[in-house]
C-alpha cells in the first residue's frame, strides 16, 4: 500500500491543532524531544516500511527544495 | 558481546595469567629444498587463531593434507572473543571439539537491558527445547584456540608450523608461491590455494594489494576482564547511562574461571594511554561493582572499524575471518563469522582440489561471505551508531527510544544493544528455488534447524548429530511416507519416520520443518538448505545437487 497523501482526516485542522497545541509550553528542546517521540509513535503504527521510507522521501524533499531556494536567491 | 576483534587494541597486559600455552618451533624437511624446487602442497593455511584452525581441522577430516603457518609459537594473549554462538559450537561438534567447548564454557541465553537505575527488559536467544546447543557459550579465546590445536594433534594430515612468517608472495598459474621466514632463515612453499586466516592486519592481504575499506568509528571503548566471585547470573547485562558510567554504555558478562568482561564506552578524545592504566580503570570497576575485590586479567582499550575486502579471492590466495572482514564487537560476529567462513569454504575447497567440482565454485564462497560480511557489518554498525549517536538529533532519537521502552513494545525493540549473531541466508546460485508451496522450516540458503530423533533402538539424537554422523556431505534429509525415495548415488540419507533409521517421538523434526510424509530436504555439507521437495524425484534431486555442486 503506497504512502497516502489524500487528506485522511474528516476535519484536518483539528489534527494539525492536537499536533500544534501539544507543543504549546515546551522549550525549543523539549519540542525537538517530543516530535522525535512522536515521529517513532507514529512510525511504528504505520508499520510498514516502504510507506516509511516514501513519507521520508516527501519530507526530506521539502530539505531540498529549501536549500535549492536558498540557492537561488544568493 | 564478543570483542571478537580489537584491531585497534593497545594491549595492555595488566597482569596476564596465561600465556597457556606455548609451542615449540620444529624444522622441516620442506626447509632442506633447494630453492629451486620448494616443496608443493595442495593447501598452505596462514594463521592459527579459530578460523585457521577450524579450517584446517575440517579440510584434514575431508581427508585433504594441510600446512598451516603462525608467526608466533604461542596463543595469543587476552580473552579477546569470548561469546561464540549455536551455529559455531553445532560446526565444532563437527570438528570433534564441542563438547570441550561447551564444558569449559559458560552457557547462556537471556540477556537484560538497563536504562539508568531500572531494566528495559530482557531477552531469551533460545527461548524453546529441543536444541543440542545453547544459544551462546562465552569462553576465552585462548581456550578455544587451545582445544583446537589438542585436535590438530589428532590428525596427521595437518602440519602446524609455529614461528613460520609469511613475507611474500608469488601469484602463479596453478599456484602461489609463499617466501615464509623461520628463526633458521627463510624457505619456500607452492601452494595450490592459500588460505589467509592471518586477522585484521592481514600481511597476505597486503601482499595481494588489496584494499580494506570501511568506516571507523571515533568511540573508544575499555575492556577489562576481571576475576572476581560474584553472584550476578549468568546473564548479558548491557546498560545505557547507567548511574556508575554516566552518560555512556557498560556491558557485564561471565566467562569461565570466575572471569568477568567488563566493556565500557568512553570519550571519544579519551586519552588511551592514561586510560587503559590499571590505577584509572580500577575505580571505573569499582564503581560498577560496589566493591573493589577483583583483580585484572586484561585491559585493553580499542576503537573500530567495519569493513571488509571488496573479493574475497584474489588469485590462488582465498582470505576467511578478520583479514576478509571487521565487524565491531557488539553482536558477537567477529569470530563466529569467520567459523562460518571456514565452514562455507572447506567442503568447496575440497571438492575443487579433488576436480569433483570446477574452481568456479570458489565464487559461491566469495559470494556468500561477502553477503553474510556485509549484514555482519550492516547489524554491527547499527548496534554501534545506537551506542554512541553521531549527531544531537541521533541522541535524540535514541533518548526517545529508550524513553518510550518503558512502556511500549515496540520501543523495547528498537533499543540496539547488539544483535546477536545468527547464521546469514544466502541468495546464492547454489540454491534451487521453492517449486512447492512451503508454510514453515528453512528455505533454500537458509541454515539447518536442530531437533530431538530418536534412533530405531529408541536412542535420543539430534538431528545435528545425525547429519554429523553421517559425514557432513551432501545429505538428503527426508520424512518418510512409506515409500522408498529414489535418490541419485553417492548421497547421503537422514530418513525420518515410517521405516527411516530415525524418528521424531516430539514430531518437533516435522514441525520445525514444514514437512509432512513424502518430502525431503537437501543438505549441502555446511548444513545450509540446498532444496527442498514436497515430491522429491530422481531427476529434481540430481539437477538440485548438480547445481550446489557448481556444476552448472
Amino acid at each position: 500500500m503506497p504512502l497516502s497523501t489524500s487528506s485522511n482526516f474528516a476535519r484536518p485542522d483539528d489534527a494539525f491543532r492536537a499536533i500544534v497545541e501539544a507543543h504549546r509550553g515546551l522549550t525549543e528542546e523539549q519540542s525537538a524531544d517530543f516530535d522525535a517521540a512522536l515521529v517513532l509513535i507514529l512510525a511504528n503504527h504505520i508499520g510498514d516500511i516502504d510507506v516509511l521510507r516514501e513519507a521520508i522521501g516527501l519530507a526530506r524533499r521539502r530539505m531540498i527544495d529549501g536549500q535549492q531556494q536558498q540557492q537561488q536567491q544568493q | 558481546m564478543a570483542p571478537a576483534n580489537t584491531p585497534h587494541a593497545e594491549t595492555a597486559q595488566a597482569k596476564t595469567a596465561q600465556a597457556k600455552t606455548q609451542f615449540g618451533y620444529r624444522r622441516h624437511p620442506d626447509q632442506d629444498r633447494p630453492g629451486s624446487s620448494p616443496a608443493a602442497h595442495p593447501v598452505v593455511i596462514v594463521g592459527a587463531g579459530p578460523v585457521g584452525l577450524s579450517l584446517a581441522i575440517d579440510l584434514a577430516q575431508r581427508g585433504q593434507r594441510v600446512v598451516l603457518l603462525d608467526d608466533a609459537d604461542r596463543i595469543g594473549e587476552g580473552s579477546r572473543a569470548i561469546c561464540f554462538s549455536k551455529r559455531s559450537l553445532e560446526y565444532w561438534d563437527r570438528l570433534g571439539v564441542g563438547d570441550r567447548m561447551v564444558e569449559k564454557g559458560v552457557v547462556w541465553s537471556v540477556g537484560r537491558i538497563f536504562h539508568g537505575e531500572s531494566q528495559l527488559y530482557q531477552f531469551n536467544l533460545l527461548p524453546e527445547d529441543g536444541h543440542k546447543r545453547p544459544a551462546f557459550i562465552n569462553l576465552q579465546q585462548y581456550y578455544a584456540e587451545a582445544y583446537l590445536v589438542d585436535r590438530i594433534n589428532e590428525l596427521p594430515e595437518i602440519d602446524l608450523r609455529w614461528r613460520n612468517k609469511v613475507t611474500a608472495l608469488e601469484q602463479r598459474n596453478e599456484s602461489a608461491l609463499l617466501t615464509i621466514e623461520t628463526p633458521e632463515g627463510a624457505y619456500r612453499l607452492n601452494a595450490r590455494y592459500v588460505v589467509a586466516c592471518d586477522g585484521a592486519r592481514s600481511s597476505l592481504r597486503q601482499m595481494v594489494g588489496a584494499e580494506f575499506a570501511g568506516q571507523i568509528f571515533e568511540d573508544q571503548f575499555l575492556i577489562a576482564d576481571v576475576k572476581m566471585t560474584a553472584e550476578f547470573p549468568t546473564e548479558r547485562w548491557f546498560w545505557f547511562d547507567p548511574p556508575f558510567h554516566a552518560g555512556r554504555s557498560a556491558l557485564l558478562h561471565r566467562q569461565p574461571d570466575d572471569v568477568w568482561r567488563i566493556d565500557l564506552q568512553l570519550n571519544r578524545y579519551a586519552d588511551p594511554v592514561l586510560e587503559k592504566k590499571p590505577e584509572n580503570v580500577r575505580p571505573r570497576i569499582a564503581r560498577m561493582l560496589g566493591h573493589d575485590k577483583f583483580e585484572f586479567e586484561w585491559i585493553s582499550l580499542y576503537k573500530f572499524q567495519c569493513r571488509r575486502m571488496d573479493r574475497f579471492i584474489h588469485g590462488r590466495v582465498i582470505f576467511a575471518g578478520d583479514s576478509a572482514h571487521q565487524v565491531s564487537p557488539f553482536g558477537a560476529r567477529g569470530a563466529n563469522s569467520g567459523l562460518e567462513d571456514a565452514e562455507n569454504l572447506s567442503w568447496k575447497l575440497d571438492r575443487v582440489l579433488r576436480g569433483k567440482s570446477p574452481a568456479s565454485l570458489l565464487e559461491s564462497y566469495h559470494l556468500e561471505r561477502s553477503m553474510a560480511a556485509d549484514e555482519n557489518i550492516r547489524e554491527s554498525t547499527r548496534s554501534t551508531d545506537f551506542m554512541a549517536p553521531n549527531s544531537h538529533q541521533e541522541a535524540r532519537l535514541r533518548k526517545a527510544v529508550l524513553s518510550l521502552a518503558k512502556e511500549t513494545e515496540f520501543g523495547k525493540r528498537m533499543v540496539n544493544g547488539g544483535r546477536l549473531s545468527v547464521p546469514c541466508s544466502y541468495d546464492t546460485p547454489l540454491s534451487s528455488l521453492d517449486a512447492d508451496t512451503w508454510r514453515g522450516g528453512p528455505p533454500p540458503g537458509g541454515s539447518m534447524l536442530d531437533a530431538p530423533a530418536a534412533t530405531s533402538a529408541g536412542e535420543p539424537i539430534y538431528l545435528t548429530d545425525a547429519f554429523r554422523k553421517g559425514g557432513t556431505d551432501f545429505t538428503l534429509l527426508s520424512f518418510s511416507n512409506g515409500a522408498p525415495i529414489d535418490a541419485p548415488d553417492g548421497i547421503k540419507g537422514i530418513r525420518i519416520g515410517g521405516d527411516g533409521e530415525f524418528a521424531d517421538p516430539s514430531g518437533l523434526i516435522a514441525k520445525r520443518y514444514g514437512a509432512v510424509p513424502g518430502a525431503a530436504y537437501l543438505l549441502r555439507p555446511d548444513g545450509y538448505v540446498a532444496a527442498r521437495f514436497r515430491h522429491p524425484t530422481r531427476s529434481a534431486i540430481a539437477a538440485a545437487l548438480a547445481r550446489a555442486e557448481g556444476l552448472y
